[in-house]
């Protein structure tokens, strides 16, 4: 009964998704305000009856309702309830449900936090996120529906796949989710406004804190992403290359380009055309990433059963997005116009240089991505483009992004100086390099890689602080009160920058210091790695709620001083009976030591995985960073008393010029 | 200066950005390539000696083999039609099994055996590399490795 409710429930969001996407669009157009005034009471229903299918499928999850194909097939009766309610987007199935979901969560938010904005945008907008919604809803309906009964009813389920049982799976899915559909909202005011013909600072205004907010649930999801990768596979990676990261990270690059560029359209009212095209393509990309992810173009944990009808059906929405979009891109483009002018040396163009390496690296994943497909797709043999290429692409690019980061928030809008930006830099570039050059020294070894990787980070830093110094210089009121008085979008940005020097030094210390070690290891035998003495105890059996398994003792010393004990296991799954090797890591603002057992080679013996991962814990803290910057921004003062301001600036005023 | 020239700026500006990055790109790409070989194409001599790429296919029954030091692993891969020894030094991942699919990285030794740099995880113990798939394929016929993906799935 529950089931058919649910699909009951998805059948009306898509009628009401079919309304949403038309009258509104068309009453805006013509203007007809019965039309228009539709918009907030569809979307709002819609939303309901996609959280009334979501909640009847987190229901059969949670009461093992094996009668439901996708329970039946990803679920279990033993797997605990915490689990239960993430099998709920552990299939294909599921996973579009989610999605559906939180584009309903977006387009629900948009059509409440939007009483300052003109009716006609609201319903344009909200329209272009029916159209969207109405494309995915169809998508289920037609090839992937959840609610599928299974006759007859098997007595237990298949059980979720065990390298998704794990925290990471009720965290993870959902939050980079919020961030790819969350760019929906961006492409919808992108689309809007083309359709409006207007495009101005206050469209850039409205659309900047949905943009921020989505990208910083994309900061936290693909972060999410590879601490799971790192502490659940057991190799001690934290980032692969694989082409569904790739898909994710694509997105996140292209969103990054975009906030720094509706930046610029909102201060500046330059940059239209640009900055409504990187709405466009962050929206696309997270549509590539779900088509390349879902279709089973990609083989890996993140793809499931391979079925070419959904693939030909996301490859048409996607050319029917992405190319009507572009189309009309191309017809209403030319007379939004390109803006204010500036200098060739001003921060709108050390803007423009950012967005450009920002695309120029989106590219290459792009390439790296998409190539081994295209030769395997016209049968042309098969190929991987593996991290080399990645990480030969990746440090020439981000170097001349990184000192633009340290130059763009100090260099004036519309003309700016390089004399005068010398001036505020030399100390900063002088104490970055003299330190780049001496810390090593105190980690240990000196290498240059580490030194350069170092120099990034501290440059970042320094040239944060002389900017922060020269907003509080030349004041005569008390240097906090100065400091407290800057606006919570500039802290924002202070700490998002800050995060990516964090995230580099943790990159450079573990690419410079990490130490692995694979050894054959008895019980009594002793290791060392990274300073670290390991004694391997034996292995004794246990029992866990739904698997049995073999778990090793470690016993950590470091110079004779007793420190821990590790615990690594290797499982067995009762339903599947798949292994599963789980690491044990002490995690320390410093750094992990990680232990991971291998294979048993005779009687007592054990191949044992161990590392030292100096600093990698400041990897997935600059992304922690970076995100809260993004939140932090979100709170500046202006979002919350923009309603007045935008009703005090008529349209077109602010353009801002 | 005047506009047209700071047009001209602009777009040469942009251009060798471009130009730069593009010829970055494609240098990397060139030269980080990895091409996949059946282990038929390699016992034919069609595998390039002394660069890097990938085997796919079967682990052979009964091939997989440990030296006495326990790390150095060795197995054998087979598209059914031939097969290539394989020599690995490490941990391999879960789902390696003997008769399963298993798609390896590595340069081929003078003496015609794969030394495999890195042994590839597969994250379902019902999921086939589709390398591998395609090695069976090639060597065997679709209609037979139809039957092998089968049998592999059970």
């Amino acid at each position: 009964m529950i089931p058919e409710l649910g699909n009951f429930a998805l059948i009306l969001a898509l009628l009401l998704s079919v309304v949403l996407g038309t009258l509104p669009i068309v009453g805006a157009a013509r203007n007809i305000p019965a039309w228009t005034a539709l918009a907030r009471p569809v979307a709002q229903g819609m939303a309901l009856f996609v959280v009334v299918a979501w909640g009847c499928l987190v229901y059969s999850f949670m009461v093992s309702d094996f009668s439901v194909l996708n329970v039946a097939t990803n679920s279990n009766s033993q797997l605990p309830a915490q689990y239960r309610f993430a099998a709920t987007w552990g299939s294909h199935e599921g996973s579009m449900l989610l999605w559906v979901f939180m584009l309903a969560f977006w387009t629900l938010a948009v059509s409440l936090k939007s009483r300052h904005l003109p009716d006609d945008m609201v319903a344009r907008v909200l329209g272009v996120m029916g159209l969207v919604s109405f494309g995915f809803l169809l998508f289920m309906l037609l090839t992937s529906n959840p609610f599928d009964r299974l006759f007859p009813v098997p007595a237990d389920g298949r059980d979720l796949n065990p390298l998704l049982q794990d925290p990471g799976m009720v965290m993870h899915p959902p939050m980079l989710y919020m961030g790819y559909v969350g760019f929906s909202v961006a492409f919808a005011f992108a689309i809007g406004a083309l359709l409006g013909g207007r495009l101005d600072a206050t469209w850039a205004r409205w659309s900047r804190p949905w943009t921020t907010l989505a990208w910083s649930f994309l900061t936290i999801g693909i972060m999410i992403g590879s601490w799971w990768a790192y502490y659940t596979l057991g190799w001690g990676g934290w980032w692969f290359w694989d082409p569904v990261e790739n898909a994710s990270f694509m997105p996140w690059l292209v969103g990054t380009a975009l906030l720094h560029s509706l930046a610029v359209t909102e201060k500046r009212g330059a940059f239209k055309n640009w900055t409504v095209l990187l709405a466009i393509s962050a929206f696309s990309l997270s549509l590539v990433g779900t088509f390349l992810v879902r279709s089973g173009v990609l083989t890996s944990v993140h793809s499931f059963a391979t079925d070419p009808k959904r693939g030909v059906f996301i490859l048409a929405f996607l050319l029917v997005v992405i190319g009507g979009s572009l189309a009309l891109y191309a017809v209403r483009a030319p007379k939004v116009g390109i803006g204010s002018r500036f200098d060739l040396v001003s921060r709108e163009s050390l803007l423009l240089a950012n967005n450009v390496l920002l695309l120029a690296a989106t590219g290459s994943v792009l390439l790296g991505t998409l190539y081994p497909l295209f030769l395997d797709a016209l049968n042309l043999g098969k190929i991987s483009v593996g991290p080399p290429y990645f990480d030969a692409v990746f440090v020439p690019l981000m170097t001349p992004l990184v000192f633009l980061m340290g130059v763009g928030p100090l260099a004036r809008w519309k003309q700016a100086a390089i004399p005068d930006l010398w001036r505020l830099l030399r100390w900063a570039a002088a104490i970055s390099v003299v330190t780049a050059l001496l810390v090593p020294f105190l980690t240990g070894q000196w290498k240059p890689g580490v030194s350069f990787g170092l120099l990034l980070a501290f440059w970042i830093v320094a040239a944060t602080f002389v900017g922060i110094r020269e907003r509080v210089r030349n004041v005569r009121s008390g240097l906090w009160s100065q400091l407290a008085r800057q606006p919570r979008s500039y802290w924002g940005m202070v700490l998002a920058h800050l995060g990516i020097a964090v995230f580099i030094v943790g990159v450079t210390m573990v690419k410079g210091y990490e130490t692995e070690r694979d050894v054959k290891m008895n019980v009594g035998d002793t290791v060392s790695v990274g300073g670290y003495t390991f004694r391997f105890d034996g292995v004794t059996r246990q029992r866990g709620p739904n698997y049995q398994a073999q778990r090793g003792a470690f016993t950590v010393t470091k110079d004779g001083v007793y420190v821990e004990n590790l615990y690594p296991e290797k499982r067995q799954y009762n339903a599947g009976g798949m292994p599963m090797t789980n690491a044990a890591i002490d995690s320390g603002f410093f750094g992990d030591i990680y232990v991971s057992l291998g294979d048993p080679v005779d009687a007592t013996a054990w191949v044992v995985r161990v590392y030292s991962k100096p600093f990698v814990t400041w990897l997935w803290g600059g992304f922690t960073l970076m995100a809260l910057g993004g939140f932090l921004a979100l709170m500046d003062r202006r979002y919350r008393t923009g309603a007045q301001r935008d009703l005090a600036l008529p349209r077109g005023a602010a353009a801002a010029r | 200066m005047k506009a047209r020239h700071r047009r001209f700026l602009w777009i040469g500006a942009g251009v060798a950005v471009l130009g730069g990055a593009a010829a970055l790109v494609l240098n990397a790409f060139q030269s980080n390539l990895v091409f996949f070989f059946t282990p038929s194409q390699i016992v034919a001599n069609e595998a390039p000696q002394g660069r890097a790429f990938r085997v796919g296919g079967l682990v052979e029954e009964k091939s997989l083999a440990r030296d006495s030091d326990g790390l150095t692993i060795r197995f054998k891969v087979t598209d059914t039609a031939a097969t290539v020894p394989v020599v690995y030094k490490g941990i391999l991942p879960d789902l390696f099994k003997e008769g399963k699919g298993v798609v390896a990285q590595g340069k081929i030794g003078p003496d015609g055996v794969f030394q495999a740099s890195e042994v590839l995880a597969k994250h379902d113990e019902n999921y086939m590399p589709p390398e591998a798939a395609d090695a069976v394929n090639k060597a065997h016929g679709a209609a037979a490795a139809e039957k092998t993906a089968k049998t592999l799935q059970r």
